[in-house]
């Protein structure tokens, strides 16, 4: 190397520097050493690694990796974490997994768990078709879970039943179903804007004809009752209300008679454990229309017993 | 004989044309046909060129002011390199600003061929490879013959690596729109294009070689090292990683040979390093170049660029795993991409050393030439990115950072930052020396486009930066009864401003770039604008006060 090196003793002015004795299109080369720091830290950091290589998995042989002498692995340590945290919540799970649903309304302190972890799997789960305020979508068929109009029942235990069978979900037997036929072709265009100026007048909205009254008794009332109320037992949304589930001008009301839009709830007793189940129908009922188990049976509708029997 | 030549040549692209027109003819899927089609034109296109004996290529020289005549160097695919670069610069800018202000206002997504999910890989590849790529093509042939003191070997072949890379980039970019995809991450294009890819890249290298066999110089400069690495390792990424089984050779799906894991961590071995020698060694080889000759100094260390050149090639290949922490690959290839990672640290930062520390002895010129400072902001930018890296790639902060907007910043830190700004300043230098001109039309411009440019990259970085610690606390966050607080999009709405703010920040930078087409197109126009120098700074004897005699000392 050295004879190659005639330049060797040539100092650069600016730095005091000798040139290595390179030069290409005018550019040379200084012979400064490198930075001592620089080469320090770089030592420093391929120690660090020597050292890392041997407490954490590292290296391939023909069966595994070398395992580390920590024993560390990366599953072990997610397994160690959700243990720890299962077993903070233990407690909690057992009890609302046992409690009556009478009972955890009764229990405040018991409730307003059940309220914080049904949040949490909201968020993850429901919030798609419910919107993160639970507001549902007036115009989509998303219904709004933060008011007092429930198309099936608004108790805890109504709620857990929808919860857990889902609305209209092929897959589940008990799943809650109802169907409103389509009217396409069974009434011409004046006959359906007076349908829809009756369903309107329920909300004062428009001004009810005999026609529209007439058309809504013959094939309207059975399910949506004669104020236009609904029915809670077969999911008959209320019409007189100003909450609607496909928009309610009389185009929309129009369009829904003729080819009725009918949402789907999936069965989350497939997906998700009974006790993420009830701590969602807290939440739900806690929203703000949550009804109490007196007044729904004083309508005279299904209050269907569940208890902790229920639990696997 | 000549016009034998001609027609033969007509010939020859009559039978591609056909062969292309057939297989638009059979095509399985329209992406395909489209672009079976788009060869078909194309070699119409030259065979009414070989017929006609019209030369566009060469009005276009007339149009972009190329001097003519015979020269000391082969610099015509640098030139038109140049405004490849420029033009492919502008899409690639103009897309990503479009898809910043698409996550901020999602209204702007127009299906299917406008939305989010096609823009994006157009506008990565626009930035990295028709922008970066035609940087490295131009830059690399200008610097090999000057540091080998020869002209390009096979002139021909160049000329084909340059046009062909165009029509890759054509290829990739309108099937991204037409939905034509194979779903691997800056690999995106399909496998008639990746073998076409393939033949240029083969091409590139043959030349590249071939100049440096003839060299007159004994030594082969740093660059050309630089240069070397970057086009051999892409080579091997490329091909490795989208070896895929077509569906059908008349249609464009196909099917990697890789499966889950072994395909995901194929992908990121590709994709870390395809930052690794095609942003970092690519780049770094411009560098070495462009910084001595702008300040007119010596190389600072030829040790420290023989030690972090090796150590730097050999220690990224490994270091792709970091970006699979916490997935299904087995932990101790986790284990070894974060240890490599951490060990890349001073190597990649003796680049930035040998760079900034070639200033010694020409510091003032940071004040005085905006070149100089552009090159100066890029090395630091450099060094900043490849200090976040080997950052990030440690588990404990890449659990919090991994798949938030900290990513994004911390890619754009680099690539705007350090691609970008090198990319600009180089071709600042090339401009006035390629076309023949005293300097750049206006040097303040040039300022202008220094502040635009670094004023948007702190927008863009720091916006990102917020929003990724911000996404990632609230990801993590846990209530006090042990359950999570925020819902995804709980923290999509939390971000809208910083989206905002990021757009913001890129519509700077675009509007530097913007400086910058002006700028070069006067100076094609071989106009020079009259402007106070930016260099002077004038002595006023009356401010000039040495300390009187009997000055009272401060206590």
């Amino acid at each position: 190397m050295a004879n190659e090196r005639p330049d060797t003793k040539r100092i650069d002015e600016a730095t005091g520097t000798g040139f290595v004795g390179h030069e290409w299109d005018g550019i040379e080369e200084l012979d400064t050493p490198m930075p001592r720091w620089w080469l320090w830290t770089f030592y420093l950091t391929i120690a660090w690694a020597l050292v890392y290589v041997v407490l954490y998995p590292a290296w391939p042989l023909i069966a595994k990796g070398t395992e580390g002498t920590l024993g560390w692995t990366s599953r072990g340590q997610l397994a160690a974490e959700m243990g720890d945290a299962e077993k903070a919540r233990a407690e909690l799970n057992r009890q609302i997994a046992t409690v009556s649903l009478a009972d955890l309304q009764a229990d405040p302190e018991l409730m307003s768990k059940a309220v914080a972890g049904g949040a949490a799997a909201f968020k993850v789960n429901c919030i798609q078709c419910h919107g993160t305020g639970a507001a549902g979508s007036q115009g989509l068929g998303y219904p709004n879970l933060a008011d007092d109009d429930w198309l099936w029942g608004g108790d805890l235990a109504a709620i857990e039943i929808t919860l857990k069978h889902g609305i209209r979900d092929a897959g589940d037997g008990e799943t809650r179903i109802s169907a409103m036929p389509p009217f396409a072709g069974v009434f011409d265009q004046s006959q359906l804007s007076a349908l829809a100026d009756h369903v309107l007048s329920f909300s004062g909205k428009a001004k009810s004809s005999p026609v529209g009254a007439q058309i809504y008794a013959d094939n309207c009332v059975a399910c949506h009752g004669e104020k236009g109320q609904g029915d809670r037992v077969q999911g008959a949304p209320r019409l007189s209300d100003a909450i609607w589930l496909y928009g309610g001008t009389r185009e929309e009301i129009i369009r829904q008679v003729l080819d009725p839009h009918m949402g789907m709830m999936p069965a989350w007793g497939k997906r998700l454990d009974p006790v993420t189940i009830r701590m969602l129908a807290a939440y739900v009922h806690s929203l703000g229309g949550g009804e109490d188990f007196a007044t729904v049976e004083a309508k005279g509708e299904q209050t269907p017993a569940v208890d902790g029997d229920e639990q696997p | 004989m000549q016009a034998e030549a001609a027609m033969g040549r007509a010939g020859l692209w009559f039978g591609v044309m056909l062969l292309a027109l057939a297989a638009a003819v059979m095509a399985h899927d329209t992406g395909f046909a489209f672009h079976a089609g788009l060869v078909a034109f194309v070699a119409f296109c030259l065979m009414w060129m070989s017929a006609s004996r019209f030369d566009p290529a060469g009005k276009a020289e007339g149009f972009f002011r190329m001097p003519e005549g015979p020269s000391k160097y082969d610099d015509a695919p640098v030139r038109w390199g140049v405004i490849a670069t420029l033009f492919w610069g502008t899409a690639g800018f103009l897309a990503g600003l479009y898809i910043a202000l698409q996550l901020a206002f999602p209204v702007l997504n127009f299906e299917p061929y406008l939305n989010f999910g096609r823009l994006r890989p157009l506008h990565t590849s626009a930035v990295i490879f028709a922008f970066g790529g035609n940087a490295l093509i131009a830059t690399s042939f200008y610097i090999v013959q000057r540091t080998c003191r020869t002209q390009l070997a096979f002139p021909g072949l160049a000329r084909f690596v340059f046009w062909g890379y165009q029509m890759f980039i054509v290829l990739a970019a309108s099937g991204y729109l037409l939905g034509v995809t194979q779903s691997k991450e800056y690999a995106e294009p399909e496998w008639y294009v990746d073998l076409w890819l393939t033949a240029v890249w083969l091409a590139y290298l043959a030349v590249f070689v071939g100049t440096i066999v003839k060299r007159k110089e004994p030594h082969i400069y740093v660059a050309n090292w630089f240069f070397l690495a970057f086009i051999v390792t892409v080579a091997m990424l490329h091909v490795v990683n989208n070896l895929a089984i077509p569906v059908s050779f008349l249609g464009s799906r196909s099917y990697s040979v890789f499966a889950g894991v072994q395909d995901a961590l194929t992908q990121w071995w590709y994709g870390h390093n395809a930052v690794g020698f095609f942003l970092t060694a690519g780049f770094l080889a411009m560098m070495y170049y462009f910084v001595p000759k702008q300040a007119e100094r010596p190389v600072y260390s030829y040790r420290l660029s023989i030690i972090h050149f090796w150590s730097l090639i050999f220690l990224y290949i490994w270091a792709g795993p970091h970006h699979l922490h916490y997935t299904a690959l087995p932990d101790w290839a986790q284990t070894l991409g974060m240890v490599f990672s951490i060990m890349l640290w001073m190597p990649s930062w003796g680049g930035m050393i040998n760079g900034l520390m070639t200033l010694n002895g020409a510091w003032d010129k940071i004040r005085t030439d905006p070149i100089i400072r552009m090159m100066v902001m890029a090395l630091a930018f450099y060094g900043m990115s490849t200090f976040e890296g080997p950052m990030m790639s440690i588990k404990a902060v890449n659990s919090l950072s991994h798949y938030t907007d900290w990513t994004i910043g911390h890619v754009h830190s680099g690539a705007l930052g350090w691609n970008g700004m090198i990319t600009f300043a180089c071709i600042y230098y090339l401009v006035p020396r390629l076309w023949k001109r005293t300097r750049m039309y206006s040097l303040r411009m040039i300022n202008w486009h220094f502040w635009l440019a670094t004023l948007g990259i702190v927008f863009y970085a720091a916006s990102m930066w917020v929003a990724g610690i911000t996404q990632g606390l609230m990801w993590r966050e846990y209530g006090a009864d042990g359950y999570l607080v925020n819902s995804f999009a709980d923290t999509v709405a939390a971000l809208h401003p910083m989206y905002v703010l990021r757009a913001f920040g890129g519509g700077l930078y675009l509007a530097g770039f913007v400086v910058m087409l002006w700028n070069v197109a006067q100076t094609l126009a071989g106009r020079l604008r009259s402007e106070a120098p930016m260099t002077e700074t004038p002595y006023d004897p009356d401010a000039d006060r040495p300390l009187p005699a009997d000055a009272v000392p401060a206590e």
